[in-house]
């Protein structure tokens, strides 16, 4: 009886070798982009809410302050979810027979919260501070987007350590005058870099030393 | 036979490697037992985690000792003084108050124009009529505190204004009563009321 394999099989056992281990790497590569990518992190996609509330409309077309709902932004660690009597300040009298406000009337007649969906979320053990943020001088839309301009919200930039970092290692690139803040239209000036060294300076920002050390956001 | 056995951990230890590393997989630190805002929680009946304040408890803090401070009223009539001293630093922080609450309905100038109002269905006061620039300072905490009401709610009337003090604290609504004050002077001003040094800068 002849031998079952040719010669050149031991190429291939060769190769195959090879071809196997590259799969291996080529998946964990695959996987690791597949799990940063926009697509697994939901960036760019509107989030449907119980109730089709409009930042467009109400930031923008009525000219409402980020902080006449989001009170706690500039004052607590946590940026809040307005309660059901915000809402029903204006829609007691404002188009108060809208079916698409039903789950507002029932919750303030009830005292059941309305649960809204999470947009913007940070790991447990990420002791994010929203408040230090706002008053150092970090804008809504540096990290939000221009939510003014979307009737729905969606999240414009993947949370990453990597973006916290790249902040918290060049301020001088992004913080604003205090009074621009809430500006959801703002444009950094041609001169950002020297505006951003005097701006951390005068409100007294911490070093990039001290802003990348573990405990500034891990506990 | 040592050597065997050794041979054979070395031959399978991938195995108890791979499992240790697909065993790394999970998310507990991601989301932490722990409740955080608005985190829902089964343990207590209504399955929120953001518990409401016990009855009859006072927060640290949140004594209300000083009863003009609070109310602006004093025996039950609305005050005509701030309880404390008026600064530049606190009209502004009045203006910043007034421009995020107030200004939605009433105008940033106060006239009762607004975006809101010129949509309907709320018919936001003017600061500038008599009646309101006559009103004691007090009035303006009352109000923001309180809320207006048209008409009796239990017969047909309705709340036209919701209250704010769950929202503004007792100082930034008695800055906002100022920079009100303040707004109502800048509209009824003459040239008389300007400094004669500033009188030059003023248009005509």
């Amino acid at each position: 009886m002849g031998q079952i394999f040719p010669r050149n099989a031991n190429m291939l056992a060769w190769l195959s070798i090879f071809a196997g281990l590259l799969l291996a790497v080529e998946l964990t590569l695959i996987l690791a982009v597949y799990f940063r990518s926009n697509y697994f992190r939901q960036i760019n996609v509107a989030i449907e809410q119980p109730v089709p509330f409009s930042h467009q409309l109400h930031n923008s077309t009525l000219g409402i302050d980020c902080r006449y709902c989001h009170v706690s932004a500039n004052q607590s660690a946590f940026a809040n979810i307005p309660a059901t009597e915000t809402c029903m300040t204006c829609h007691s009298q404002i188009a108060t027979n809208s079916p698409r406000l039903a789950l507002v009337r029932e919750s303030y007649a009830t005292g059941q919260p309305i649960e809204w969906v999470k947009v913007h979320r940070v790991p447990d053990f990420v002791y994010f501070n929203h408040s230090i943020h706002v008053n150092k001088g970090i804008g809504c839309s540096n990290c939000h987007g221009q939510v003014n301009q979307m009737p729905v919200v969606w999240q414009t930039q993947a949370f990453y350590m990597g973006w916290c970092l790249n902040c918290h290692r060049n301020p001088e690139q992004y913080v604003r005058p205090r009074d621009e803040v809430y500006n959801m239209d703002y444009v950094a000036p041609a001169n950002q870099l020297e505006l951003g060294a005097q701006l951390v300076r005068e409100y007294g920002i911490m070093s990039p030393d001290q802003l990348t050390n573990c405990w500034v956001c891990h506990r | 036979m040592r050597l065997a056995a050794l041979t054979r951990i070395l031959r399978y230890g991938w195995v108890a490697l791979l499992a240790a590393l697909l065993a790394a997989c999970h998310q507990d630190m991601y989301n932490q037992p722990k409740v955080q805002t608005y985190d829902p929680s089964s343990f207590f009946a209504d399955g929120r985690g953001s518990r409401p304040n016990v009855p009859g408890t006072v927060a640290v803090g949140a004594a209300q000792t000083d009863e003009y401070l609070y109310t602006g009223l004093v025996d039950g009539v609305e005050g005509d003084v701030m309880p404390f001293a008026v600064s530049r630093e606190l009209l502004e922080r009045g203006q910043q108050q007034y421009n995020i609450w107030c200004a939605v309905c009433h105008g940033e100038s106060g006239y009762g124009q607004s975006m809101v109002a010129q949509r309907g269905g709320i018919v936001p006061a003017n600061f500038h009529q008599e009646r309101l620039r006559e009103a004691p300072i007090g009035h303006y905490f009352n109000v923001i505190t309180n809320g207006v009401y048209r008409g009796d709610p239990a017969n047909g009337g309705y709340q036209s204004m919701y209250s704010y003090a769950s929202r503004i604290n007792a100082e930034d609504r008695w800055a906002i009563a100022a920079y009100i004050r303040a707004l109502q002077l800048s509209q009824n001003a003459t040239l008389d009321d300007v400094p004669p040094e500033n009188r030059a800068s003023v248009g005509p």
